[in-house]
Formats: structure tokens, sequence, C-alpha cells
């Protein structure tokens, strides 16, 4: 049986890293990877699951870090935003606009890679209920639209 | 931020678990069932719940189970909402949790949660409901396999210490015809106005519903109405709807009337795809 | 030597790259070693006094550096009027107010502590609406109004009564106007409070050195006010203040007044000086900060059989909430603008703010324009209905033009307002106006559509001004330094394209600092109001002449001639007659040293400023005066597909054509533009406070708080027009804030002829038209 107590040290598999970190229970994987890690890429919006800004990957899925326990990451492998390396995705939303203030993007870019690995040839319809995951307040969403569908083998 | 400590323990088995329990209860340490958690994150962040105990139940095989096995759909408790979907072995029940909370929550939530949640809606239990699905607790001396309406009664009547292990659906209510509606207030991203599941089985139809009152419930009185042989389908749904006047309440989504109103449409709407689907 | 144009080009976000890879910082993700945790405790009640705080308990709690009341900062604040105190001070007036922080060594440590904080309260009688708050014997949020200290002149506080502020508009006269009409008709509008919801959170961190020196790193839209704002309320001198502002995640004017900074610097000063970091959760920051104002206004106006509007009558109430705020500044734009972009020749219009037990407000995106443009623009559909007149055709009609004059006798000209019916034309083909505003569809949907006109100016203060500081690297490429903040729209990188076009160099080559520090930027008034390319781009402009002038004198030290021979481009100073004699910047602009081991010149620095012209306070009676340099207009569409059996709507198409004078970026301008449809959607169809009778918000969370989601949005049409304007950078005029005016107008004018009911609210929902349609009970059915 895994236990942790107070403080522990723990192996997490980020970005194809193994790092150690200092843990508590009660941390957030949000938390631990802002300030323990200094990945920031991971925002709070809201620390309840409503708003996507601080989405990153366990396992190649989307998941809200705000609602994630650091200890329940141990032999997962986490992505975060700062793992994206040159991602079709991360060129797509710079050349449609596909932000403004940026404070949702990593979140956003997080579900859309996801999106891209799992369901290359996504329809409309799936696009929609992977990103409605997420609150973008300054774009029209359109431009998001136009970033995912250029990446999505889009057949419908 | 979680505004308080705890111990996280992860058991691998039904005994270990149940037995950490109760002795982490004994020691006061208020110790409570983790599945994907989001309900407890969002609640300790506002002071709303307690434990200096988390007991992770993603650990124990048992739970993880998602497979037929001897004309019967078992799903563990600790299966997400989104491995519910993507196996699609129950597509009344994937339909279902598509629409709770949303996608990327959906890869959190477990189903085990989602019934033994505080959050009224539970909207994952309606099709179970309209299946005559049982539910394995595991309690302190035995694991039981018990009929869900037996125990689901507005929400989960577990005694402390009980664990919902799996669920199981026979075989036969996996592929009937049946419809699932979700109608929020204005954006899709919410908690319902109303959720129906309806389901069509030996020529009736069963319905559950989450949102109009307080709690998830399937009425026989309701379907009884409902599937009487009045022609007029207006006057069925009518009666059917009146049977639960008292039941059906106003709050931030809409009022008891417009529920009604609501509920009326989509009922016309089922009846009427289940004549379709019936020619 | 030419270089391709570097405007109407659209350029990516300098920052694109580092915000797609995470790498952008914003402030709270900046947070030092040893950093101390600031939590705050916010009034359970809307309106009581407080009878006791007991901190104790807070106090031994572990972890706990210091817990901060009003009892050891007697101060009070606000913009306008100082009416505010940072945390409550005897009485809480909202649901949410600030009324003690603990500081301790971790989040955790200092949320367990603020529990521990015990507030006795003896609860006050609740001022839960407008309508309570002006009835003759309501009780009074403020007893002291009337004796708070006024920072403006034209301010005129009512004491004994909960009214802030009344703007008059007296232009022409109404028995004539009336008299002139042939058809007169009143109607009351209602726009419900909402928030601001910048995905970013208010949070600040604050530092007191031991020089004295007060450092407070803030997601702010006003760097310099901030800086005047804690050097007032403290007594420290604005030079020991230094304000630094990253990246920002959001704004929409709801980061445009100092709000948690105070916080933050009491709660360092109550540590020794330590840094101490506070961020708003989301839900203090929906009820805690300030918030949009609520609108209830009736109109009344009088046209003649063709149409023609010949008076205007309006009273407007702004609820402001607990504190004044920006709010009585939104209901004297209100006031100034109440016409809309028309030509109206007899106007009386009362606006009044009024003081609620509702969270207070700050500027919103619009400054109270959309507001005006629900209600002026819901009228003339109606007038157009019942005159039986295209409402496209209406607007044109009464649209204003060069030579009006506007409601406060602001003259029009040419040069200060773009061409509104050349939006509308442009409106017209695009949403394909002549097929129908109202077709039946096989399905028995009907779809509908519904337009609205707007205009807006930048309602500023007098004084407001802008300035940069250009230096230029050792290759030859310029430093582009000022305190405009990126809050999202891509301002910096159109200042830098506005740069490069003046210099005719590649944009690349600018390099703009995109961060803020007070004390090495210029001073630039606020990043709000659409205003900061003009006034940032003028000054841009005014710089690079300075630039320029002292380039071509050592250019003509280098090439021996006359600076008036020598032309400037591509980083380059060259012979306008021959253009291949000429001298790299690079060699000249930290001083030239010649082939023969001479040295001259000097480093070279540019810089421009800019500074409002012309605007004057409204007077006192009349309103008469000028209150912004320009106004942008345009014209919006919404098309909705209307179920009529289950009360409900999809939205179609949204289109806005905007007369941009100039349009400095096209993609980002489309962009931010759509961002605003976006956000007036949401406003049109679901954004609102719901407050339980004791006036709490019922919906303080996002997941109870509802904005427009991907997948909700319609087709964006969004298209420019470009009449220059006079004194804009290359003609550029205000665009950032106003996809939203008219959106709620056009939508609830398209909803309203779609059912065939008048909606003169927002937000509608299908069961509000249900309600409309129905009488909202089932058994009618």
């Amino acid at each position: 049986m895994i236990k942790f107590s107070g403080k522990t040290v723990l192996n997490l598999n980020i970005n194809g890293e193994n790092l150690d970190v200092v843990v508590k229970p009660s941390d957030t994987l949000l938390y631990t990877l802002r300030n323990e890690l200094g990945l920031t890429g991971a925002k709070p919006g809201c620390e309840n699951g409503d708003c996507g800004s601080c989405t990153v990957l366990i396992d190649d899925w989307p998941i809200k870090s705000c609602l994630m326990l650091t200890v329940e990451a141990k032999d997962k492998k986490i992505t975060t935003i700062e793992g994206l390396k040159n991602a079709p995705i991360q060129k797509a939303f710079v050349e449609n606009f596909a932000f403004q203030c940026g404070y949702c993007t990593s979140g956003f870019l997080m579900v859309c890679n996801s999106l891209a690995l799992h369901k290359p040839k996504a329809n409309n319809h799936t696009i929609q209920e992977w990103l409605q995951s997420n609150i973008c307040r300054c774009t029209g969403y359109e431009e998001i639209q136009s970033a995912i569908k250029s990446i999505i083998n889009n057949e419908i | 931020m979680i505004p308080f400590d705890f111990e996280y323990y992860k058991p691998q088995t039904i005994t270990d678990t149940i037995k950490l329990y109760h002795d982490l209860d004994l020691m006061g340490r208020k110790p409570i069932y983790y599945g994907g958690g989001t309900e407890f994150i969002s609640m300790a962040r506002m002071h709303n719940v307690y434990s200096e105990a988390v007991i992770d139940i993603k650990g124990i095989p048992e739970l993880n189970i998602h497979e037929m096995k001897d004309n019967e759909l078992i799903i563990g408790a600790a299966v997400t909402l989104t491995q519910i979907a993507e196996l699609n072995l129950f597509p009344l029940l994937s339909l279902t949790v598509k629409r709770i909370a949303d996608h990327t929550i959906q890869d959190k939530l477990t189903i085990g949660g989602n019934i033994a949640g505080t959050i009224i809606y539970r909207e994952s239990v309606l099709p179970l409901m309209v299946a005559d699905s049982d539910i394995v607790i595991a309690k302190k001396d035995a694991v039981d396999r018990l009929p869900l309406k037996d125990v689901f009664n507005k929400r989960m009547n577990l005694e402390k210490g009980d664990l919902i292990c799996q669920i199981i659906i026979k075989k036969e209510y996996l592929n009937l015809p049946s419809i699932h509606v979700k109608r929020t207030k204005v954006e899709k991203i919410d908690y319902p106005l109303i959720t129906m599941v309806a389901l069509e089985k030996d020529k009736k139809i069963r319905t559950a519903f989450s949102g109009l009152g307080g709690y998830p419930f399937r009425s026989s009185k309701f379907e009884q109405l409902l599937n009487s042989n009045k022609s007029n389908k207006d006057t069925k749904i009518k009666d059917a709807i009146n049977s639960l006047q008292s039941f059906i309440t106003d709050d931030l989504h809409g009022s008891s009337e417009y529920k009604k109103f609501m509920l009326h449409n989509m009922l016309y709407e089922a009846l009427e795809n289940f004549e379709e689907g019936n020619k | 030597m030419n270089i391709n144009s570097q405007i109407g080009v659209s350029t990516p976000r300098k920052e694109s790259w580092d915000k797609v890879t995470g790498r952008v910082k914003y402030n709270g993700d900046i947070i030092p070693t040893g950093t101390l945790h600031g939590k705050i405790l916010t009034s359970v009640y809307s309106h009581a006094e407080i009878l006791s705080i007991n901190t104790s308990k807070a106090e031994i709690s572990s972890g706990v550096q210091g817990v901060v009341t009003s009892a050891q900062i007697p101060i009070l604040t606000g913009p306008l009027i100082e009416d505010r105190p940072p945390l409550a001070k005897d009485k809480v007036r909202y649901f949410g107010e600030p009324i003690a922080i603990v500081v301790a060594n971790t989040e955790e440590e200092a949320e367990r502590a603020v529990r521990l904080i015990e507030v006795n309260y003896k609860p006050l009688p609740v001022i839960n609406s407008i309508n309570d708050a002006i009835k003759p014997d309501a009780s009074l949020v403020h007893d002291s109004l009337g004796t708070y200290t006024c920072d403006a002149d034209d301010i005129f506080p009512k004491a004994h009564t909960n009214i802030v502020d009344e703007i008059n508009i007296r232009k022409g006269d109404m028995d004539i106007g009336f008299s002139e009409s042939d058809i007169i008709f009143e109607s009351t509008f209602k726009l419900p409070q909402s928030d601001h919801i910048a995905m970013e959170t208010r949070n600040v961190k604050a530092e007191i050195l031991p020089s004295g020196k007060v450092v407070i790193y803030t997601s702010t839209q006003a760097p310099s006010s901030v800086q005047k704002d804690l050097s007032k309320a403290f007594s420290i001198p604005e030079s020991d203040i230094a304000v630094k502002v990253p990246l920002v995640g959001g704004g929409f004017g709801g980061k445009s007044n100092t709000f948690l900074e105070y916080l933050a610097f009491i709660a360092s000063k109550a540590v020794n000086g330590k840094m101490v970091k506070i961020s708003n959760t989301r839900e203090q920051d929906i009820m805690s900060a300030p918030s949009k104002i609520e609108v209830e206004a009736t109109l009344k106006i009088g046209a003649t059989k063709d149409g023609m509007i010949k008076a205007l009558r309006s009273r407007y109430y702004v609820n402001c909430g607990a504190y004044s705020d920006s709010g009585p500044r939104m209901a004297r734009a209100i006031a100034s603008e109440c016409s809309g972009p028309y030509n109206i020749e007899n106007i009386y219009c009362d606006s009044l703010a009024v003081y609620t037990n509702h969270p207070y407000v700050t500027a919103y995106r619009g400054f109270g324009h959309l507001s005006l443009t629900f209600c002026i623009e819901r009228m003339l559909d109606k007038l157009a209905k019942k005159l039986d007149i295209d409402p496209l055709e209406l607007r044109i009609r009464n649209g204003i033009s060069p030579k009006d004059l506007s409601p406060t006798q602001a003259k029009i000209k040419p040069s200060n307002i773009g061409n509104l019916s050349k939006c509308i034309d442009r409106l017209k083909e695009l949403i394909h106006w002549d097929e129908g505003s109202i077709v039946k569809m096989a399905n028995g949907n009907i779809r509908a559509k519904g337009v609205s006109c707007f205009w807006k100016t930048s309602s500023s203060p007098i004084d407001a001004s802008s300035a940069v500081i250009l230096t230029l690297t050792s290759s030859g490429e310029i430093n582009l330094n000022c305190s405009v903040v990126e809050i999202g729209p891509g301002t910096k990188t159109a200042l830098a394209q506005i740069l490069a076009e003046k210099m005719g160099m590649d944009v690349n080559k600018i390099h703009v600092k995109l961060e803020v520090d007070t004390e090495t930027a210029p001073i630039h008034w606020k990043t709000v109001a659409s205003m900061s390319v003009f006034m940032a781009g003028n000054a841009i402009i005014n710089a690079a002449e300075d630039l320029m002038t002292q380039i071509r004198h050592i250019g003509s030290k280098v090439l021996d001639c006359s600076p008036a021979d020598l032309d400037i481009s591509n980083q380059r100073v060259y012979l306008k007659d021959n253009p291949n004699i000429f001298i790299d910047f690079k060699d000249i602009v930290h001083g030239y040293k010649d082939p023969l081991g001479f040295a001259f010149g000097k480093q070279i620095i540019g810089h421009g400023t800019y500074f409002m012209k012309d605007l004057t306070i409204m007077n006192k009676e009349t309103g008469m005066g000028y209150v912004g340099v320009s106004w942008s207009v345009g014209a919006q569409a919404v098309e909705i597909e209307y179920d009529p059996l289950e009360f409900s709507y999809r939205l179609i198409n949204a289109a806005t054509v905007i007369d941009a004078g100039k349009v400095i970026n096209p993609k980002s301008a489309r962009s931010v533009i759509m961002g605003g449809m976006s956000m007036g959607l949401g406003l049109s169809t679901r954004e609102e406070f719901i407050f339980d009778d004791d006036g709490m918000i019922e919906n303080s969370s996002l997941r109870t708080y509802k904005v427009m989601r991907f997948g909700e949005q319609p087709e964006y049409i969004v298209d420019f027009i470009e009449t220059p304007q006079g004194d804009g950078p290359f003609g550029a005029r205000g665009m950032g804030e106003h996809g939203i005016l008219g959106m709620p107008a056009a939508f609830a004018n398209a909803i309203s002829s779609a059912t065939e009911e008048e909606f003169d609210y927002i937000p509608i929902t299908p069961e509000s038209i249900w309600k409309v349609k129905t009488g909202g009970k089932y058994d009618t059915f």
C-alpha cells in the first residue's frame, strides 16, 4: 500500500524527465508544477475545474491540474506546455492569432494537442466537446477553431 | 489550494481498503474514499469537506474492471467517465456521461464518484436506474451484490465505510432503444435544467430524471401514466407530469413551471422517437 | 531603398512564441522564495454594522506573521470620491467586501487563520436595487456622503441620499422637439450587473525596502495610477514607489483602478516590509473586486412620420454598488453620448449614479456606452417598426455627420468621426439585408436579423497623456519603451508597426519592452478607453521625428551635406538624390568613428509625447463640453434562428463593420472585434449577477457565472471602413472595446422581431422568452 504523510520527496516523470520534488499529500498538481518546479505555463484561473487554464496531460489525456493531487501523478507521464516542442498546434495558434492575452493559451494548447493525438480525424462535434472544457475571454473562439482545424484532418 | 493537511493512502485490495477505513475512523481521522477527487478538491478548497486521511481507491484492481463477463457488463467504480464513453459498451450510459461536467473533467471523474457524490445531479445513475443495474458494495464483513434500487434512494444509502466497487448491467439492457436528453439553462457545460434518460423494454418506456427536483429519481407511478393506453400523447404526458407536481422545484437553472414545459417537450419527442423505432 | 508598408499588415504579436510555449510570465508566475502570503477575510453580509473584530486566534495560528484590519489604516480611497476604506471600517457595504488580511508563511496557513477571525455584525437594511436606492426614505449606504473628499471638480454627490452624482444634458428645447413629432413613445430598459472575468484574477506582490522604497508588482492596466494612488493614500512620495507590470492576463477595464494594491501594501507594511503576495480566488475576483455597472433607463423619443428624430428625453440610473470608483464617470459617459450616433437637436438627459449594497463597479469594456447603445438602438428599432421604415434606413436618415452637434454640443468634424453610412452600407451587403430580416424556414424555425449602430468616444480625463522613449542598439535596431500595458489586444505590436512605418524599417527590428516599470518608462495615462494606439502611437510618431532629426543631423556631418538633403529608411540615412550614398544607423547612432580615427556625434535617444487636445469638463447645467478627441462609429448585426415551439434560439451570424480610421494590424483588429462581440453575446444571452433577497451573489464561481464557450459562437463577419482620423497615427482611431457595444442591442432586436415581442433587457434566455410568450404557466400550454 502506498502511503504519503507530511512532506515527501516524490519522483515524477515530467516532460520526459524524472524529477525529484518535495510534496505533501494535499498539494495539487497545479501547485507543485508552478511553485515547486517553476513550470508556470499551467495557470490558475478558477482552481475549481471550470476554466481549463491549468490543463496538463496525464498519460497523454487532458487533466485539470487544479483538481489532481500531485501524489496521484506518481508513475504517470506528465506533459505540460513546457514539454510541447514545436507541436503543430503551437504554430497554428500563432498563425491564426488564436490568443490575445495568452493566459488561457497553455490550457487550450494541451487539450488541442491531446485531441490531435487521440482523434486525428475529429469531427466538429468532437472538437467542440473537447474544447468546451476551456474558457477564453479575449478571442471570439473562431480563431482557436481555425487553429485546431488546420491541424486536424477534418473529414466531416 | 487545499487549506488542510491529510495523509494519503492508496491500498491495493478491497479488504485492506475497508480495514484501513475503519481503523482510521476509529482513530478519529475522518477518512474519505477518493476516486477522481474532482469534488473533494473543489469542496476542500471552500472548506466544505474535511478529512485527515484520504484513501485513494484507484489502485484496487476490482474497481478498475471494465468488461463484459458472463453476459454482464461490469464497470469498476474507479473507471473514469471518459473510459466509459470511449469503450462505449452501454451507449445510453456513454451519452449520459459525455454530458457530465466537461470533457477534460470526464478524464478524471469516476463513475463511482459521480454516483456517490455530494453534488445533487449524479446523472450517471440515471441509465443504471432504467437498466435495473446491480451494484457491488464492499462492507465491513462482506462484499454484497445488490439491486441499485435497493441502495439508491435519492442518494446512495451506504453505511460508514461502505465502498462502491462495481456496477453490473445485464447484457440484455445494453442495446435497447434508448434516449438521453440534457437541457441546460443556456450553456452546454452546466448542471442540468433537466437530464432525462429513457429506455424501452418489453414495450414499456422507463424514464429517470435529474434536475427536476433535489435528486435523481425514477417513478413507477410516472412510468405507469406515461405508458397508459390513452391514445393522446399530450394527455398521457400531462398526467405523468402532474404526478410530479410537488417534486419539481424552482432553482437557479429555471422555474418549476418552465421545467414542466421543457419536460413535456422532451417526453413528447421521446415517445415519438420510440414509436418511430417500433415501426 | 523602399520597404513595404508595415501597417495594414498582420504581424504576429511580438510575444506570440513566448505565449504558445508557456514561457510568458504573468504577475502570479513570479514568486520569489521567502514571499509571504496574504489572505483576505470578506464580509458575509451586504450591509451590516461591524460591532467587533477579534483577531486574537488568527494571530497565534501557525505561520501567521501579521493580521491587519481597518484599525491600522484609517484611510479612504477612490479615484473620484474618497469613499472606500480598503478594509471595511465600522460597517460593511457589500457581500464580499474585504475586512481583514492575514499574512502568513504559506497560503494554506493564511487561509486557515482567516477562518479564525471572529466578526460580530449587526445587519442593516439592504439596498438591493436601484429602486431601493432612490426611494425617498431609503436607508443610506454612505451616511457621510457630502463630507467625502472629491478629487475632481466636476462631481456633485448629494448628501443624505444614495445619489453619488447627477449629470444633465440640456440641448435644444424639449417642448419644441416633441411638438414637432408625429409619434412619441417611451420605454424602460434594464442591463444587469456582471463581471469582467479576465482569465488572470487580480494579484499583487508588495514590498517595502529598508530605504523606504515601495515596490509593487501587479496585474494592472494603470501602472501610473497605482503609483499616484498609493502615494496619496499613504503619503509616500511618488518617486519612492515603483510599479512593475509584466504581461497581463486580460483586463477589460477591471484592472484600471487601484484595488488589491492597497491591500498588498498594507499587508507588507504589517510585516516590516517583507514581500507579500495577495492573489484573488476566482470567487473573490467576482464578488470582492469591482465589476460592471447595472443600468436602468427610461427613454422617450419623438419623431416625424418620415422617421426624423426630433426629441429624446432620457433618464439613466447607473448602479455603482457600494463605492463610487469610476461609476459616476460612466454615468457621465452615458449622458454625453446618449443620442447614439444620431443627430438629435433636442435632448434632455439626466444620468444618476447611485449607491447600493452590491459589489462596487469600475470601468468595463465600453465604459457605459454599451448600455446607452442598448437603450437607444432598441428605441430606433421600435420607431422603425411603428413607422414601418427599414431599421437601417431609419438609422441612415438620422445618422450624425460633420457639422452636427453631439449631445454635449461638441462639433462633429470630418476629421474626428468615422463614416456611419458607409459602415451601414457595408453591413447591409455582408449580412444580405436585402434578402429580408425575417425568414421562415421549412422546419418552422424563424431566422431573424437584428441590427445596431454604435459610437464611442474616449471619455478620458482632460489631461490624459502619453510618452515614449526610443533607444538604439549597436546594430541600429530600435528599442521602444512606454507604459502601455500589454493586456491582450496586441497593442505593443501595433505600436511597433507604427514606429516601423514611420522609420521605414522592418518591424522585426523594433524591440518593444513588453513589461512596464514606472521607474524607467514614461507615463502613459492608462491602458484603457481604446486610446493606447492613438495616444502612444502619436507619441511614437513624435519620437520617431525626434530620432530622425538627430540621425539626419549626424548623417549630414558624415555625408557632408545638409540634413534636408537626407532621407531615412531601412535603418540607414541616405542622400535623397542618390540613395547609393548612405550610412547605416549602426555606424552613427552611438556616435561616429570615421576611418581616419576621429570620433564625433553622440548616442542618439528619441522621445515623444502626446497630450489630449482641447478637452473640457462638462458644464454642470447643460452638459456642454468636449469629452473626447474622436468618435469611432460602426454598425453591427446579429442573426439568430428562433424555435417558436421551444422558445429557444441559436446564434447564426454576428457582424461588425467599424470605421477604424486605419487598421494597423488586420488579424489582430479582427480578433479584438470578435472578442468584443463574444463578450457582448455573453451579456446578451447569459451573463449577470444573480442576487438573493439579502444582496448576496448566488453565482460567484465560473461553475455558475456563465460565459461564452467554444462552439457557441456564431459565424463572425468583421469588416473595416477606413476614414482617417485627422490627428490619429496614420489615421487610426480607437477600436479595442467596440465589438461589444451593439451586440446586446442587435441581439435583442433580432429576438424581438423573431418573437414579435419587445425585449428591453438582457440577458434573454429561452425561459425568459417562454415566460413572455406563454405567461409562464405550464398548464396554459
